[in-house]
């Protein structure tokens, strides 16, 4: 007893002497971070701000222009149906990524043998980087020696113009997104299911529920958090994708399949007209804003013991 | 479950594996057929019977390849090594210690998280060329840690949070500093955090694309992921074979690495080091 109470008083004293070097020693170590935050990241986004409202380009240092560039985008036809292009896209691939997602969670609790390579080879799109799998999807696009197409053909059905034409260019990079991203919530939503207590469908069982009611009343309510992060950070990454449409369509046909991201690119980049690009980018911010509001509400909820 | 309710979910695994494979396999046998065969659409194009390995010849020989594969195992390992570094430090800082401003920062990071590198690239690009190191596999190095301190943060704070107090006093109380506590009671119990973040690490910044497709367009400097899609493309058609076989060897570490780790990738990924 004695001896507990002595080291309780030294570890008070040692705790007192850090306070003082512990701000400092806290600085110190968030210090690269700091830098790395400051001025590779902070300083761009709000100098990216600063080109949208400039008339800079490539070798050609510009002056304030005010909101012009906005201006002229919003008339732009070409712009508007990049927005709306934008829209659809994510639309399109998140919700297609959830049902898929949810689906594949659910067959995935199901699997008794071999479960573990099973997950792992489901898993696999997600792993290996976008850019090489969009190569290969690309290539199975292509005209003329689309092996979809073949595949297609030999069942019965009319051959599709995957990249010729504006509607099944986007089908066809909301599929190759899809492929990519639904393992990300398969296996999301299938950690939520497993950490469901079990005794509960037990419960479920007695008062003879169904499979289908077990999963409504019970496993959704409890998974609606992490769907909701979910899909938060995934309408971000989707809505931001590169990737995938640079490699695949390339924008094409008829700007068809631009999003932001390509068309700044198009613009700011290759054009070098690139107050413009910046501007076309920031366009993603709304996202970004409304994005990290809601996350940060949840994030707050759930680690708000710390 | 009834056998019928079993069939019917075997059914639908063999689906969904070949739905996930097909793609991989066809990167396969494209990349190990001759050209006769894949330019040929009245053959059933799953299966040859010419095997050949002169795409992978084509590609050794003729191409950039392995300069590109070398930039971008230097680009990952040193952008890795930093991010480690400097996330161990910042995720120690904010979890551990208690300072003015600890919060501010701590959202900071997380808002950060989640600015995607599409909108950073332009005024990115300004920033390295200011740097004078445009054109060099150095911009990547330089500009990955941005998209990988903050995850990498994110998850090690996490991590560190959840180590009791006792450890580190037990250690300060037999004389041992910060520095000292961090490398001998910390790092030893996170390690595998300290391996989640860097597989994650390793992954996103092999894959990465736009930073390295706007920083270093000239061939010598460009990383796999960049070369394949604009040095591999060439006006005739017959480029299908050497760029699958370069897909295949490109994404053959990711794959290896993942089979080994795949479990700390599955809690790594849960724990909010997301990427799609």
């Amino acid at each position: 007893m004695q001896f507990e109470n002595c080291t309780m008083v030294k570890l008070k004293k040692e705790r007192n002497m850090f306070k003082n070097t512990e701000e400092k020693t806290a600085y110190l170590f968030l210090l690269p971070a700091i830098l790395i935050i400051v001025f590779l990241i902070g300083y761009p986004f709000f100098y990216s701000i600063y080109l949208s409202v400039t008339n800079t380009s490539v070798g050609k240092t510009g002056s304030l222009i005010g909101f012009q560039n906005y201006i002229r985008l919003f008339k732009n036809a070409i712009f508007r149906q990049v927005l709306f292009n934008s829209f659809v896209f994510t639309i399109g691939a998140v919700s297609l990524k959830l049902i898929l997602g949810m689906s594949v969670a659910l067959l995935m609790q199901k699997i008794k043998i071999f479960s573990k390579f099973i997950r792992g080879v489901f898993m696999l799109p997600w792993v290996v980087p976008p850019a090489l799998s969009a190569l290969v999807w690309w290539w199975m696009y292509v005209p003329n020696l689309s092996v979809l197409n073949w595949i297609i053909t030999r069942i019965g059905l009319e051959k599709i113009p995957w990249l010729s034409d504006k509607t099944t260019a986007m089908i066809a990079i909301i599929i190759v997104h899809t492929w990519i991203g639904v393992p990300f919530f398969a296996i999301s939503i299938l950690s939520g299911l497993i950490s469901v207590d079990s005794s509960l469908y037990e419960a479920a069982d007695i008062e003879g529920a169904r499979g289908y009611q077990k999963f409504l009343y019970i496993a959704l309510p409890l998974i609606k958090p992490i769907v909701a992060i979910v899909l938060l950070f995934s309408t971000l990454m989707t809505i931001s994708e590169f990737n995938i449409i640079y490699i695949i369509t390339g924008g094409n046909p008829m700007y068809g399949t631009h999003l932001l991201a390509t068309l700044a690119y198009k613009e700011g980049i290759s054009t070098g007209n690139i107050s413009r690009g910046a501007a076309i980018s920031l366009f993603l911010f709304p996202v970004l804003f409304i994005a990290s509001y809601l996350q940060l509400r949840v994030v707050r909820k759930s680690v708000g013991r710390r | 479950m009834s056998k019928l309710g079993k069939f019917f979910i075997a059914i639908i695994v063999i689906l969904v594996l070949l739905w996930t494979l097909f793609p991989f396999y066809w990167m396969f046998i494209t990349s190990i057929k001759s050209n006769a065969d894949t330019y040929n659409i009245n053959i059933n194009p799953f299966l040859t019977k010419n095997f050949t390995l002169e795409h992978y010849k084509y590609l050794l020989e003729k191409t950039k390849f392995l300069t590109w594969y070398k930039n971008s195992i230097i680009v990952t390992i040193i952008a890795t090594t930093i991010t480690i570094i400097v996330s161990l430090c910042a995720g120690y800082s904010l979890s551990r210690l208690k300072f003015r401003g600890a919060s501010f920062w701590g959202l900071l990071i997380f808002v950060s998280y989640l600015i995607p590198p599409t909108l950073l690239f332009i005024p990115l690009s300004q920033v390295v060329s200011f740097l004078k190191v445009s054109n060099s596999i150095w911009a990547l190095v330089i500009t990955y840690p941005t998209f990988l301190v903050p995850f990498a943060t994110w998850l090690l704070m996490s991590y560190f949070s959840t180590i009791p107090f006792e450890l580190e006093e037990s250690a300060f109380i037999d004389g041992a500093s910060r520095i000292q506590t961090l490398v001998k009671v910390i790092l030893p119990i996170s390690l595998p955090a300290i391996v989640t973040v860097s597989l994650f690490s390793f992954v996103l910044s092999w894959g990465e694309m736009i930073y390295a497709l706007v920083f270093t367009p000239s061939t010598l400097s460009k990383t796999l992921v960049v070369g394949l899609r604009t040095e591999l493309i060439r006006g005739d058609i017959y480029y299908w074979g050497p760029l699958m076989a370069a897909a295949l060897m490109s994404a053959i570490p990711v794959i290896i690495i993942f089979s080994f780790f795949t479990d700390l990738y599955v809690s790594g990924l849960t724990k909010g080091s997301v990427k799609y």
